[in-house]
């Protein structure tokens, strides 16, 4: 496990730290510095809100290496409201309550740990809204 | 450009060969293949495979083969796109003839996967998605196929039962396939009661690993019949790409890679869909059965589910699929997966496929597939 492969994307996984293109305004994450839509180059870094609905679900049996630990667990593709969808694990619900539309926010989890000397990997998973909670989670830009 | 044929096919029976390693499986494929054809050199060896180095810390296999197989000193590389590997090594094989850079070039597939199990080799597969911002999450190949086949189910009002005629029909197809890993038949009820690997798919919308080679060797079509009574015409081979990570497609129920690799075949061979006698389609998951044979034009967006529910996809039907048993019960050796498919379309062609000929065949298409859709080799192959 290199530390500078997982440094250098914490804004995107601890923040949501995704673009927005200037000429057409779309919304990207996860960030790729050319505008998918419009091909215009997109390098002002916007924070998505971390709200969104469940676009697809499914739930892990085999699990790859550093994540057997956890199986079964629930990935899921989540429609951001700005627009992106999103690939992530869905926590602090049991599999059979998720529904396709269901609203969830982002919260920071444990995605993976190496070992006892290695890495512990945090991001970004995403739980069913709260919907008292007025405050995106992830305003720390 | 010169026109391109394949005069000669080999392949290695698929399954768990404990007792071959790669290089032993790819030359049994090329030695087959170079016989079939009766040639004793070629020019030039495009190996395509997917996991090597992943799974039995081997790469450079061009060179590996190369030697091993006799033919030290010709030029051969490896050529890589995921499980779209082997027909890419078709793509690149192709080039190199229709140039005129070479007379006699071998393509082969090959992956050797059951050095490895379990975790590993779901770790491997998965390179084949975006490392950054799929893999990391925890997300297994299967579970990419089953957030489409949850989608799909989802927007087009299908049951999870509507895929069965996939696997049923793939395995029917594999009892007269010497070469097939699971020549036995299932029933509706085995599907409905397989074991959950990621719901919704479950053991049996999948294909299964396994080891295997399979190989062809191409010349120019002019001399073809000096070297083989039936011969088999390269009317196209067309690669597109699409985003690797489902989350960047612009709509990931529709594979754009793959309509646009077709309509490319398509237009290089100046034929459509009404032309294709059968379709040797990536079935890796029955999802990915569904949403090909919408891609390529056979049916509308929602629909391919359909044509398996009305079984216009067996031997007899409007489009046979799978004609051999597919990637689900012929086997998916990953990274040789696409020269099986290109294989089993040319015995068709030739006429020797036996109880499961299809009658009059004279076009054949396969459409082999990298990751999700990301990379799509399709191509197009004539009786002459």
């Amino acid at each position: 496990m290199q530390v500078s492969r997982f440094w250098r994307t914490t804004g995107q996984r601890y923040q949501l730290v995704g673009e927005v293109c200037p000429k057409c305004g779309t919304k990207i994450f996860p960030p790729r510095d050319v505008c998918p839509a419009c091909e215009a180059e997109a390098k002002t870094p916007f924070v998505f809100s971390g709200r969104g609905e469940v676009y697809s679900f499914s739930t892990v049996h085999n699990a790859p290496e550093g994540f057997e630990k956890y199986a079964p667990y629930t990935v899921a593709l989540i429609r951001l409201e700005e627009g992106p969808l999103i690939t992530a694990q869905l926590t602090d619900v049991d599999e059979k309550d998720v529904y396709i539309g269901m609203p969830v926010e982002m919260v920071t989890r444990v995605l993976r740990e190496d070992g006892e000397r290695g890495i512990i990997v945090y991001g970004y998973k995403f739980r069913p809204r709260r919907e008292a909670q007025t405050q995106p989670l992830a305003l720390a830009a | 450009m010169r026109d391109v044929s394949i005069i000669g096919i080999g392949q290695t029976p698929v399954g768990e060969h404990w007792d071959k390693g790669l290089r032993l499986l790819a030359y049994e494929a090329l030695a087959a293949a170079m016989r079939d054809a009766q040639v004793e050199r070629v020019d030039a060896l495009y190996v395509g495979n997917m996991l090597s180095g992943e799974l039995t810390a081997q790469e450079h296999l061009g060179a590996l083969i190369a030697d091993f197989a006799g033919l030290r000193g010709i030029e051969a590389l490896k050529i890589e796109a995921a499980c779209g590997s082997g027909a890419a090594a078709l793509r690149i094989g192709y080039m190199a003839v229709a140039s005129g850079m070479y007379d006699f070039v071998a393509c082969i597939g090959v992956e050797k996967m059951t050095d490895q199990q379990g975790s590993t080799t779901t770790t491997g597969l998965a390179t084949a998605a975006d490392a950054e911002y799929e893999a990391l999450h925890g997300v297994s190949f299967v579970s990419i196929n089953a957030l489409l086949m949850r989608r799909y189910m989802h927007e087009h009002g299908y049951k999870k039962e509507d895929f069965a005629n996939f696997a049923i029909n793939a395995h029917r197809n594999a009892v007269n396939n010497p070469n097939a890993m699971f020549p036995h038949l299932i029933t509706l009820q085995q599907f409905a009661e397989a074991k959950p690997i990621a719901d919704p798919i479950n053991l049996l919308d999948s294909s299964p690993i396994a080891d295997g080679a399979a190989c062809v060797i191409l010349a120019p079509t002019s001399i073809a019949r000096e070297f083989t009574d039936k011969p088999v015409r390269v009317r196209a081979v067309a690669i597109a790409t699409d985003t690797l990570a489902l989350h960047d497609r612009r709509d990931p129920l529709y594979l754009e890679g793959a309509a646009i690799s077709t309509q490319k075949a398509y237009a290089a061979a100046g034929v459509g869909p009404a032309d294709i006698d059968l379709f040797e389609l990536h079935d890796a998951f029955t999802i990915m059965s569904a949403l090909s044979l919408e891609a390529a034009g056979f049916a509308r967006r929602g629909r391919g589910v359909a044509l398996a529910l009305d079984n216009e996809i067996s031997l007899g039907g409007r489009i046979p699929i799978t004609t051999m048993g597919g990637l689900k019960a012929r086997g998916h050796p990953v990274g040789a997966t696409g020269m099986y498919q290109i294989v089993e379309v040319a015995l068709q062609l030739r006429g020797e496929a036996g109880a499961n000929q299809v009658r009059d065949a004279r076009i054949g298409m396969a459409q082999n597939i990298g990751g999700s859709g990301a990379t799509v080799v399709t191509t197009i192959l004539e009786r002459i």
